[in-house]
C-alpha cells in the first residue's frame, strides 16, 4: 500500500467529490422543471470512483467517457460554469451547445469527449495512448466505461492492441453494477477485472469503490506503470449509483431491491471521506462544512452564468464541421455566364488545380 | 515526369508526407512487409531502396492486429491528440466493422465537442471488385459514407490523380476516405515525381465534347473515357468529367460540364440505389434542370450481390459498353453493332 496523499490532495479529492455531488443534484432538478432539455445521467453516488481516478491523472493526461458523463470532467479538474451552460445548450457551452450532457469535452483539461455510444470511446483514449507513445510525450490516457460496456467487443480490441504494443492507458470499470435496468452478473460472464490477465496485463478489482483512497491507489499503481512504458492496466471499482439510470426515469420495475439500496446508501463516498478526512486530522468539522459553502456557491455561480449566458445564433448550426468548409457554389453565376454566351468560365476551384496529369 | 503504376503513386504521396512531417504514421494490416505494395521499395529485401519501414521505423510504421475498430478509433484518437494517421484497412468491405467509429466518433467529434477537436486522418482501402474475390471481398462502400456529414471521401481513378489528391489528404485537417478500385492499381501514367496537391472537391475534365456528357466515378472512369474515343468514331462528340471528390463533391464542375451538352449519363460503380450517380443526378437536376434537354440516366452496378464465377461477375459492373449504350440512348441512336454483342 503506498502512502497516503497529501493533505492539501485529499482536501482537493472532498471539493471535486463536492463538486460533482451538488453539480448533479442541481442537474437533476433543472431536468425535472425543463430547464435543461433531455435528460442526464448523474453520478450522485459514485464520486469516490470518478475522483479517486481522475486525481491519479496530471491536468493533461488524456481521458474519455461515456453517458454519466459531467463528473468526468468536473473530476478532472473542469471549471462547472462553461459545463452547466453546455447541458442547457448555450453559446457559452464547454462545447458551443454543440453537445450537451451526452458529449460533454473540455480538451484544456484533458477530457477528450464524453461518448453516447457506449463503450465508443474506449477506441479514442487508446488512440489518444498511442499519440502520447509515438510523440514520445509524457502523459497517460484514461478510458472510463461501464459494466455494460465491459461487454462491448471493442474493448478487448483495445486491451489487445494496447497491451501487444504497451500504450499509456488505464482501462477503468465503472461497475455500478446495473446497466440500466440490468443486473451486470446477469450478462457478463467471469470477473470483468479477470479478463485483464487474458491480455497480459494487471488486472484489479477495486471492491470498495466508495473510498476514494482506495480507488486512487489502484489507478495511481496503473499509471506509474503506463508512465513507465510498461503498458496498460484494467481496473475495476465496484461502486453504486444512488440515482435512477437517468433523470425523470420512471420505470415500472423495481429492478434493484430495497435492502440492496438502503446498504449502498449508507455507504456515501462523501460521507465516508469526511469522517474519514476528520480521523486523519486533515481538516475540522468547521474547514469541511467551509469547503461544502464553496462548493455550493460554485454552483450556484455556474448556474448564475448559465442563465445570464445566451444560447447561440442558429446559424452556427453550420459551424466545425470541417475545418475548412467547401467554398460556396458559383452554379447560378456560371449558368448564367454561359446563357449570356461568355467563354465557359472555369470553377474557381478547378482554375486553382495543378495541370500536371491533365490528360490529352 | 516518370512512368508510375497507381500503386506506385499512393506509394510516392506516402513517402512525401512521411518524410514531410514526422507526425505522419502509416498503420494496418501488413504494411510492414509492404504487401499491398504502398509501403516499400521495388527490391526483395529490407535494405532495398523506398522500403519504408527501414526508412521511417516501427514507432511510425506498425501492423496492426485485425481488429478494424479499434485501429479506426484508435486513429481517430491519435489524430485528436497530435498525430497524423494514414490508416490502412485493405479491403473496403472490412471497413464496415468500424461503422460506430467512423460515424459517431471521426465524423462528429468535431463537430459536437464545438471545434475542439480536430481529426487530421487518412483511411485507405481498396474495392476488389471485377476481380473473381467474390461477394465478401467487392463491395464499393463509399455512398454509404457520402450520406455521413464530416467525412471527406476521394475517389482519384489515375496514377496522377490519386498522389496529389492521396497528399492533399493527409495534408487535410478534415477525416478524408479514399476509395482506391483495385483494378486501377496496376494501370500506369506519366507522373511528376516532385510534390505537389490537388486540391479536393475539384474535379477533372478527360474528354471535351458536345453532344453528351458522361460524369464517371472511380473504376468506370476509363471505361468511360474508352466510350466516348468509341463514339467519336460513330460522329458522337462526348465530354468526360471525373469529379475526382466525392465529398465534396465539384458540383460547379459537375453542373459546367452538363451545362455544355445539355445531356448527361453518370456512370458509377456502386450499387444503383443511393449511389454517387444517384447524388449527383438529383443535383444536376435540381440545379439546372432548364439546360436538360434529356433525361438523365445512371450507369451503375444493379442492386444485387456479387457473385463469384467469372461467367457471372463482371456483366454487373458499368463498362465502355453499356456507357456507350447509355450515351446513344441519350441522342436517340439505335446501339450500334458492336455494343449489342458484346
Amino acid at each position: 500500500m503506498s502512502t497516503a496523499p497529501a493533505v492539501d490532495v485529499m482536501l482537493e479529492m472532498q471539493r471535486r467529490m463536492l463538486r460533482i455531488r451538488r453539480f448533479d443534484e442541481r442537474a437533476s432538478k433543472m431536468v425535472k422543471r425543463g430547464q435543461i432539455p433531455g435528460t442526464v445521467h448523474t453520478s450522485i453516488g459514485q464520486e469516490a470512483q470518478v475522483v479517486g481516478a481522475c486525481m491519479a491523472l496530471g491536468t493533461h493526461d488524456y481521458m474519455s467517457g461515456n453517458h454519466r458523463s459531467h463528473g468526468h470532467p468536473i473530476g478532472k479538474g473542469a471549471p462547472l460554469g462553461p459545463l452547466m451552460a453546455e447541458l442547457v445548450g448555450k453559446a457559452t457551452g464547454v462545447c458551443k451547445g454543440k453537445g450537451g450532457s451526452l458529449h460533454l469535452a473540455d480538451f484544456a483539461v484533458g477530457s477528450l469527449g464524453e461518448s453516447g455510444i457506449v463503450g465508443s470511446s474506449i477506441p479514442i483514449a487508446t488512440g489518444a495512448g498511442l499519440s502520447a507513445k509515438v510523440l514520445g510525450k509524457d502523459l497517460v490516457a484514461l478510458a472510463f466505461f461501464g459494466d455494460g460496456a465491459a461487454n462491448q467487443g471493442c474493448l478487448y480490441e483495445s486491451m489487445n492492441l494496447a497491451g501487444v504494443w504497451k500504450l499509456p492507458v488505464i482501462y477503468l470499470c465503472e461497475n455500478n453494477q446495473y446497466a440500466l435496468s440490468t443486473p451486470a452478473h446477469t450478462v457478463t460472464s467471469g470477473v470483468i477485472a479477470d479478463r485483464a490477465a487474458g491480455f497480459g496485463m494487471p488486472g484489479v478489482r477495486v471492491e470498495n469503490g466508495q473510498d476514494v483512497l482506495a480507488v486512487f491507489d489502484a489507478v495511481s499503481t496503473a499509471v506509474t506503470r503506463a508512465r513507465a512504458g510498461e503498458g496498460p492496466s484494467l481496473v475495476e471499482v465496484v461502486t453504486y449509483r444512488f440515482n435512477e439510470h437517468s433523470e425523470g426515469l420512471k420505470l415500472g420495475v423495481d429492478y434493484r431491491n430495497t435492502d440492496e439500496k438502503q446498504e449502498w446508501l449508507a455507504k456515501d463516498p462523501i460521507v465516508l471521506f469526511r469522517t474519514e478526512l476528520i480521523r486523519r486530522g486533515a481538516a475540522t468539522d468547521a474547514e469541511l462544512d467551509g469547503l461544502e459553502a464553496e462548493v455550493l456557491a460554485e454552483v450556484d455561480e455556474a448556474v448564475r452564468f448559465t442563465n445570464e449566458s445566451p444560447y447561440p445564433e442558429p446559424s452556427t448550426a453550420f459551424d466545425d464541421l470541417y475545418t475548412d468548409p467547401p467554398t460556396p457554389r458559383r452554379a447560378a453565376q456560371l449558368v448564367a455566364d454561359r446563357a449570356q454566351g461568355q467563354t465557359q468560365a472555369q470553377s474557381p476551384a478547378m482554375a486553382d488545380a495543378d495541370p500536371v496529369g491533365a490528360p490529352r | 515526369m516518370t512512368v508510375m503504376s497507381y500503386l506506385g503513386a499512393i506509394g510516392a504521396a506516402q513517402k512525401e508526407a512521411m518524410l514531410a512531417d514526422e507526425r505522419v504514421i502509416i498503420i494496418g494490416e501488413d504494411v510492414e512487409a509492404n504487401v499491398y505494395g504502398t509501403t516499400g521499395g521495388s527490391g526483395k529485401s529490407r535494405a532495398s531502396e523506398g522500403d519504408f519501414l527501414q526508412m521511417f521505423g516501427r514507432n511510425r510504421i506498425r501492423n496492426t492486429p485485425i481488429s478494424e475498430e479499434v485501429i479506426v478509433g484508435a486513429a481517430a484518437g491519435a489524430a485528436m491528440t497530435g498525430l497524423r494517421p494514414i490508416v490502412d484497412l485493405s479491403y473496403s468491405s472490412f471497413l464496415y466493422m468500424a461503422m460506430d467509429q467512423f460515424v459517431n466518433q471521426v465524423a462528429k467529434n468535431r463537430y459536437m465537442f464545438g471545434g475542439q477537436a480536430s481529426m487530421p486522418v487518412v483511411f485507405r482501402s481498396a474495392m476488389f471488385y471485377g476481380l473473381n474475390t467474390g461477394a465478401h471481398h467487392s463491395d464499393r462502400p463509399y455512398p454509404m459514407f457520402m450520406n455521413v456529414p464530416g467525412l471527406k471521401i476521394i475517389t482519384p481513378a489515375y496514377p496522377s490523380d490519386a498522389k496529389g489528391l492521396l497528399r492533399s489528404a493527409v495534408d487535410s485537417d478534415d477525416p478524408v476516405l479514399i476509395f482506391e478500385a483495385c483494378v486501377l492499381w496496376g494501370t500506369k501514367e506519366e507522373v511528376d515525381e516532385a510534390e505537389y496537391h490537388i486540391p479536393l472537391g475539384v474535379g477533372r475534365t478527360l474528354r471535351e465534347g458536345t453532344d453528351v456528357t458522361v460524369v464517371a466515378v472511380s473504376g468506370a472512369v476509363p471505361e468511360a473515357v474508352a466510350a466516348a474515343d468509341v463514339l467519336a468514331q460513330e460522329g458522337i462528340s462526348v465530354e468526360v468529367f471525373d469529379p475526382r471528390t466525392l465529398v465534396p463533391l465539384d458540383i460547379d464542375g459537375i453542373l459546367t460540364a452538363t451545362a455544355k451538352t445539355g445531356r448527361l449519363v453518370v456512370a458509377d460503380p456502386a450499387h444503383r440505389t443511393c449511389s454517387a450517380a444517384s447524388e449527383i443526378s438529383a443535383t444536376v437536376a435540381e440545379e439546372i434542370f432548364d439546360e436538360l434537354k434529356a433525361p438523365i440516366r445512371r450507369v451503375t452496378t444493379p442492386d444485387m450481390q456479387i457473385p463469384f464465377s467469372p461467367a457471372l461477375e463482371k456483366q454487373l459492373y458499368p463498362s465502355r459498353a453499356s456507357i456507350a449504350e447509355a450515351v446513344r440512348a441519350q441522342l436517340g441512336v439505335r446501339p450500334s453493332r458492336e455494343a449489342v454483342a458484346s
